[in-house]
């Protein structure tokens, strides 16, 4: 707010009442322009009155996310932190799941998210390097990115039924790591292909200009001095492009995720359990859905506290560089 | 039409650089007129001219970074030692190690000082570490900013003062013994003090590069170069010795510029 909407100020005018500032502008404007009869005092009241509503409902938008996030947290807290133990974090499952921990879960959510990113950065980075400093505008480049687009827009069940008859089926992998890494590697794609190439953009002409300058070829430019200083960039935007990947069920229900294995995965043709899938396993296909309850709770708190910390990560790391950089 | 002194029967390989009837589009836009004119080795040439009368234009052709330009087009004929720099069998990237450019802005690379001036050598494929180390100490001499930062090569270059990285893009330029330096508006973001060391920088290169300065400081110009080149949307109107065209200038329009009448 600037002192534009400062309230009135003491002025006496011809009929000795306290004069607004509204007034002395009205009257000031009367002066020069007789046809301008100035703004009615109702007319004033009533926009004022729905300026203040406006700001009202999109604060309390505002308001409504972090409120969300909260109720959640608060509600998988207070139902589930009973069962956070060392126990459970580092037992496999016992007893038809109503005893033990998630152990395999833990195990099985890293190797694939570490699989994802192992999959999806080299591809997204070249891609995003590809159309960022190579392709020349033309119908290829609307192309790809009309294809790069609408990946991101393909729902998850869908790339969990691509992956079985594609990874699973097709090239014999089986229900495994390596199909499920590959399946959230292409689901992650969009992702890390649109913060490459932000973070691509963001580095200045000049730099590639005085590297052309000196002799250099455009690929000694990029190596050496463009992709450097995105870096930081792109490893936030890999960050958060694979924390939401860690969180997803549907691509890893039918590629990499099962029911359960009673031992860790020694391979990536390994199949693994999976946290997100555990959830959905005890609350609906287990034999005792009521007395797991807190187990699910608890496994939803692992989960959350997982992607909520890989965001962390990436937010604080981000906002590190953006003062480095000023 | 100019009355350059240079013009007359001009013997290709006197010249350092020439340009021969230069027209430069961007897209539909005919940003530079037929522009001839002709670069002694070893000299400084300052070309001058108002705001977008295509004196940076010029400039970037002689190294060809106007080919980062989607929508560039050029005709005419360029020639570094008597060769079409725009020739099909021209190596741009061998080109540009001869023709060096020192920019408006200074743009030192996010590194440390040393491998800022080491960058050309490494990536023109000279890795040998005592060599390097030489080459830079002796390009940071010749652009006398060694005493300053001798001490703290390691350390990152943005931590230098404009002027400061101003001077160590010129050592990064020097770095590759290029033949010619362009230098587009070196001083124009730099304090007085700064400008002026840059400038007795100029006087003592010429001695060894072929130099050729944009500046749209006229005193500048005055101060620093043998040969000066009026620009004016897009032409060439009159080149020739600084003294004269400073003193005796030939065509209304560049004694109007010179006194102040517009620009």
């Amino acid at each position: 707010m600037n002192s534009l909407f400062v309230g009135p100020s003491s002025h006496r005018n011809e009929n000795g009442a306290m004069a607004t500032t509204q007034e002395r502008q009205v009257e000031s404007m009367s002066r020069t322009d007789p046809s301008f009869h100035g703004v009615s005092p109702t007319y004033d009241r009533i926009r004022k009155i729905k300026q203040n509503f406006f700001f009202f409902l999109f604060r309390a938008a505002a308001a409504i996310n972090g409120i969300a996030l909260l109720v959640i947290i608060y509600f998988m807290v207070v139902n589930g932190w009973r069962a956070i133990t060392w126990e459970f974090l580092t037992q496999p499952p016992m007893q038809s799941m109503t005893k033990g921990g998630i152990l395999p879960c833990i195990v099985g959510t890293f190797a694939l998210s570490f699989g994802a990113i192992i999959v999806a950065l080299p591809i997204g980075i070249a891609s995003a390097i590809y159309l960022t400093e190579y392709a020349r505008p033309g119908k290829v480049v609307r192309l790809i990115r009309l294809g790069i687009n609408n990946l991101a827009g393909v729902p998850s069940v869908v790339f969990g039924l691509f992956g079985l008859a594609f990874f699973v089926v097709i090239l014999n992998m089986g229900v495994s790591i390596a199909a499920g890494a590959l399946t959230l590697g292409a689901m992650s794609l969009p992702v890390i292909i649109g913060a490459t190439e932000e973070a691509l953009k963001s580095v200045p002409d000049t730099y590639r200009e005085a590297s052309l300058g000196l002799g250099a070829t455009k690929w000694q430019t990029i190596w050496r001095v463009v992709l450097p200083s995105a870096m930081p960039g792109i490893l936030t935007g890999a960050i958060l492009g694979i924390s939401r990947a860690a969180g997803e069920t549907a691509p890893i229900m039918f590629t990499g995720a099962v029911f359960f294995t009673p031992k860790l995965p020694t391979s990536i043709f390994n199949e693994v359990m999976a946290l997100p899938y555990h959830i959905y396993v005890l609350a609906t296909a287990g034999t005792q859905i009521e007395k797991t309850r807190h187990l699910q709770y608890g496994t939803a708190i692992v989960l959350i506290a997982l992607v909520l910390g890989m965001n962390l990560v990436a937010i604080v790391w981000r906002s590190r560089l953006r003062k480095r950089l000023k | 039409m100019m009355e350059s002194e240079q013009q007359t029967e001009c013997n290709e390989s006197e010249y350092k650089m020439s340009s021969e009837n230069l027209d430069f589009y961007y897209g539909d836009f005919k940003a530079l007129h037929s522009v001839s004119m002709a670069f002694k080795p070893r000299e400084v040439t300052a070309l001058i001219g108002p705001s977008g009368c295509g004196k940076s234009t010029f400039l970037r052709c002689l190294n060809r970074m106007n080919d980062l330009i989607p929508i560039s087009r050029v005709e005419g004929r360029i020639t570094l030692d008597g060769d079409d720099i725009y020739a099909s069998d021209v190596d741009v990237v061998m080109l540009r190690r001869k023709v060096g450019m020192v920019f408006q802005k200074p743009n030192p690379f996010p590194k440390s000082i040393f491998d800022n001036v080491a960058y050309g050598l490494w990536v023109n494929g000279i890795k040998h570490k005592a060599f390097v180390q030489e080459r830079v100490e002796e390009s940071l001499k010749q652009a006398a900013i060694w005493d300053e930062v001798k001490d703290r090569l390691p350390d990152t270059a943005l931590g230098l003062s404009g002027g400061q990285q101003q001077r160590l893009c010129i050592a990064r330029a020097l770095a590759v013994k290029p033949e010619v330096v362009l230098m587009d508006e070196p001083a124009s973001a730099l304090d007085p003090i700064a400008t002026q060391k840059i400038e007795e920088l100029i006087y003592q290169l010429k001695e060894t590069y072929t130099i050729i300065i944009v500046t749209h400081n006229m005193q500048q110009a005055a101060r620093v170069s043998d040969v000066t080149a009026f620009f004016y949307m897009g032409k060439l109107i009159e080149a020739g010795e600084t003294d004269t065209i400073f003193t005796r200038p030939k065509r209304k329009q560049t004694e109007d510029y010179i006194t102040g009448r517009f620009g």
